[in-house]
């Protein structure tokens, strides 16, 4: 047996216009832990498509256990004891655990089996899942577990993860890292792809660099700085957020005791929200999606209107006013959802600045839309925040999820907000952009604007916020100063992580 | 192997030629349909695609082009704005009945006061009549959620059975020797939509397209509710974000298709068909659902289509009489106009690409 379980060499793609993978050479160990890093369209998800043989490569060869590998389908990647944990999980809702898992395979056991099975996998890896639980009912941590569970019955020599830790709170991510950890000791190779540098030097004991295609650097990122990593990626030198001390503005927004019953079915009823917001200031506000963070947003934007009482703007009761009356007084917000929401898919650039800036911008006059005024707004988006366009022609959906996300904040930065709200500001979005957009909302809160960031990266609200809060089941905590709060701490506040067990390592 | 691929953008190009194409294999697979019934299929399009237009009776046929198309272009004009809205009024056959006979009943009552005056009140009554009726399934809608498509289907037989009623009763024709059936609008100057110009089939109706055309192009174009009726199709999660009221967007949509839908149908019976009888409907308001789609909802392409529908019907006529071919042949027809309209649409989103089969 050697020491080499996986080896690529010279892996070459290319797609119409541009190349995603030149010439990308490295090998994984039998038992290790091998970070793949990268900005987003560096060609993370190309190279483990080839490995999981959703993509032929255009050239070059794969070694696994020796002898040469080069997998026709997903199902003789699976057969080769390849497996692989999508970002997006690829569950049933209304089934079973047990039923989903059975769906996934290819020679399915009787369910009665599949159970026992199931049981047994998830208390040795520490990973507890009740087999007759329907999906729907699961928290995104326990998808992710069946989803890992579903890999693991394959009993695979390589096990692929892609960006597992994006929906998990700090605790869930602790019992992922003691799993892997487990299976790593066992002797199965894990590929793990991740931006989250922090989570790479704390798990990973080797680390590929891929930037625009091609691998730049491995290293040990145990021993290298995480910023020496980032720079690695972006290929400059980053710029982290800088925050210039101010004093404290006025009363910029006040909630009180914000109510609202679930919009629909699996919405959230925001449950007495407090909180007032300077001038100048950034609130932070964190949790696992779907605790309200969208509901929130809705009441603030005027999607979903409330009592006037509730929401102030400044002295100005405005919880009953609509989307553009709350625009027009300076209330602007981010949703998280950039393509259907934020912005048109179908629709041009020019037409999605239109969207929310018509108020603010003077783009229409007596109902009629100044064209060329909307064009120049989107142009002076797309030049002061770097979008990568061919034009404001372009439409919003040809643009990657980095660059629409930068035009749809900026959109709203431009428009000179007086309170701005957003929800998953750089949600998949890659290392430069995510930092551009940071230090813009920076920016714009020490020009005296009202900033509030609803966000799952912890690291993000961390970086940006003045104060925190946690938002759990539509509750959101007392806020504290976000300088000097610990992982824990935040943990705590985000109502704890129930239904919680640590790993049972060495069971 | 044949693989299709999603275009980045919809393709300009293919949004332009896609009917056009659509058209030419209507020709084909028509031409297939009548050679299979025994008919010479050359002869047969050529009859129903050229000789309205072209033939040594083509001086009959041009103005019956105008007189079917106008109504067809007004109806799909407005519906095309709640269809991009995705607000599904299917029910302008019954706006249509519903304006003429309330145009006609103002016209009636006026009878025999002389004035122009009383043909503009029967226009803002035709037009009133169809937006009301529109505003039932409109209303319920918004009020109780109920579903606008089946709402204002049904309420086309309701308002069929209205017309009948109106047409043996209250509206029937006092000096009519009690057959059923209106004073005829047509004879009473101060109500009649005659021909702007004799003889050429230019009837206020035709004028009334043409300038909702040009208005719902500069709608569209240039006009803030242009953009909220796209957005609300295309994203109504973003059409919402962007200060859109789903309610009243729904209320404007469908009071305008009705509102149309009723001039049309107040143009008609004053106009062409005269009175009001049982059977004044002939379909206009269905056919314009295609007619609709047929000029992908753009007010330029409607034109286009609705003179296209209006051929194939005049041109069907033709066949029918000088070939005698079934009726039903030319609706196959316009179905498969509509059909190939669909199947062509695919390569405005998608582009065709031939691959070798990979050796597994």
């Amino acid at each position: 047996m050697t020491e080499t379980l996986l080896a690529l060499d010279g892996l070459t793609k290319a797609y119409p216009g541009v190349i995603a993978n030149r010439d990308v050479s490295f090998s994984i160990r039998r038992g290790g832990i091998h970070a793949l890093l990268g900005e987003n369209g560096a060609g993370k998800s190309t190279l483990v498509k080839t490995i999981y043989g959703l993509v032929r490569p255009d050239a070059g060869t794969m070694t696994l256990n020796g002898a040469p590998y080069m997998p026709a389908d997903p199902g003789a990647a699976r057969r080769a004891g390849v497996a692989m944990v999508f970002q997006h999980f690829s569950l049933f809702d209304a089934m079973t655990v047990a039923e989903n898992i059975v769906l996934g395979m290819d020679q399915p056991p009787s369910p009665r089996a599949i159970s026992a099975e199931v049981r047994r996998v998830s208390q040795l890896y520490g990973l507890p899942l009740d087999p007759a639980r329907i999906v729907g009912d699961l928290s995104a941590g326990e998808r992710q577990r069946v989803e890992i569970i579903r890999c693991l019955l394959q009993d695979p020599k390589l096990l692929i993860m892609d960006e597992p830790t994006s929906v998990l709170t700090p605790q869930e991510v602790d019992i992922l890292f003691q799993t892997l950890r487990k299976l790593a000791a066992e002797g199965t190779a894990i590929l793990y792809i991740s931006h989250k540098l922090g989570e790479i030097a704390a798990l990973c004991d080797e680390a590929t660099v891929l930037r625009q295609g091609q691998v730049v650097a491995t290293c040990d990122p145990r021993t290298t700085a995480p910023r020496a990593m980032a720079e690695l990626m972006v290929g400059s030198v980053l710029q982290a957020p800088v925050r210039v001390a101010r004093p404290e503005g006025a009363i910029a927004l006040t909630l009180r005791g914000l109510t609202a019953p679930a919009p629909h079915r699996f919405g959230t009823a925001l449950k007495g929200i407090d909180l007032s917001l300077r001038a100048g200031e950034v609130v932070g506000i964190g949790g696992v999606a779907g605790n309200g963070q969208d509901e929130l947003v809705a009441a603030l934007s005027g999607e979903m209107a409330v009592a006037a009482d509730m929401v102030r703007l400044g002295d100005t009761a405005i919880g009953d006013a609509g989307v553009n009356a709350r625009r027009a007084a300076g209330l602007l917000c981010g949703p998280e959802e950039r393509l259907g929401h934020a912005a048109a898919p179908d629709m041009s650039l020019t037409e999605n600045a239109l969207l929310t800036g018509a108020r603010r911008k003077d783009l229409a006059r007596r109902g009629f839309v100044r064209w060329p005024a909307a064009k120049a707004f989107a142009q002076e988006i797309i030049a002061a925040f770097d979008v990568r366009t061919p034009g404001p022609e372009a439409a919003a959906r040809s643009l990657s999820g980095g660059n629409l996300q930068k035009f749809v904040i900026g959109r709203e930065i431009l428009q000179n907000p007086r309170v701005l709200v957003v929800n998953q500001p750089t949600w998949g979005v890659d290392a430069a952009a995510a930092a551009a957009i940071r230090q813009a909302l920076l920016t714009l809160a020490d020009g005296g604007v009202a900033v509030i960031v609803i966000s799952q990266d912890l690291d993000e609200l961390m970086e940006v916020s003045d104060r925190f809060c946690a938002l759990t089941d539509g509750r959101l905590s007392p806020s504290r100063p976000a300088r000097g709060l610990t992982v824990d701490q935040i943990g705590l506040m985000l109502g704890g992580a129930h239904d919680l067990e640590v790993a049972h390592v060495g069971a | 192997m044949i693989r299709l691929e999603k275009r980045p953008q919809p393709s300009r190009g293919w949004s332009y030629a896609a009917p056009v194409l659509a058209v030419l294999l209507t020709m084909l697979l028509g031409g297939a349909l009548f050679a299979a019934l025994g008919q010479n299929p050359v002869v047969v399009i050529r009859t129903i695609f050229l000789d309205p237009l072209f033939s040594e009776f083509a001086w009959f046929y041009r103005p019956q082009l105008l007189i079917k198309g106008a109504p067809l272009v007004l109806i799909a004009v407005g519906l095309s704005f709640g269809f991009r809205a995705g607000i599904w009024n299917i029910g302008a056959e019954g706006q249509y009945i519903i304006g003429a006979l309330v145009g006609a009943a103002v016209g009636l009552a006026l009878y025999p006061l002389e004035s122009r005056w009383v043909f503009v009140a029967m226009v803002v009554a035709g037009a009133f009549g169809g937006w009301a009726w529109a505003m039932i399934p409109g209303l319920l809608r918004v009020k109780f959620g109920t579903n606008e498509i089946l709402v204002s289907l049904m309420l086309v037989y309701v308002a069929e059975s209205l017309l009948a009623a109106m047409a043996l009763g209250p509206l029937k024709n006092p000096e009519g020797m009690g057959f059923p059936g209106s004073r005829n609008l047509s004879q009473y100057p101060g109500a009649a939509n005659l021909d702007l110009i004799a003889g050429t089939g230019l009837h206020w109706g035709v004028v009334a397209a043409l300038i909702a055309v040009i208005c719902a192009y500069v709608a569209l174009a240039r006009h803030i509710f242009g953009f909220q009726v796209r957005l609300a199709g295309q994203a109504p999660r973003a059409a919402r974000f962007a200060g859109v009221r789903p309610a009243r967007l729904v209320l404007v949509c469908m009071g305008l298709s009705g509102a149309l839908a009723g001039l049309a149908g107040l143009f008609e019976v004053a106009g062409p068909a005269g009175q009001v009888t049982i059977d004044f409907n002939v379909g206009y308001g269905f056919t314009a659902i295609i007619v609709a789609f047929l000029g992908r909802l753009h007010p330029i392409g409607i034109l286009a289509a609705g003179g296209l529908m209006a051929l194939t019907y005049i041109g069907g006529g033709i066949a029918q009489s000088n070939l005698g071919l079934p009726a039903a042949a030319i609706s196959l027809l316009q179905g498969m106009l509509l059909f190939c309209l669909l199947a062509v649409d695919m390569l405005t989103h998608y582009r065709v690409r031939l691959t070798m089969r990979k050796v597994a």
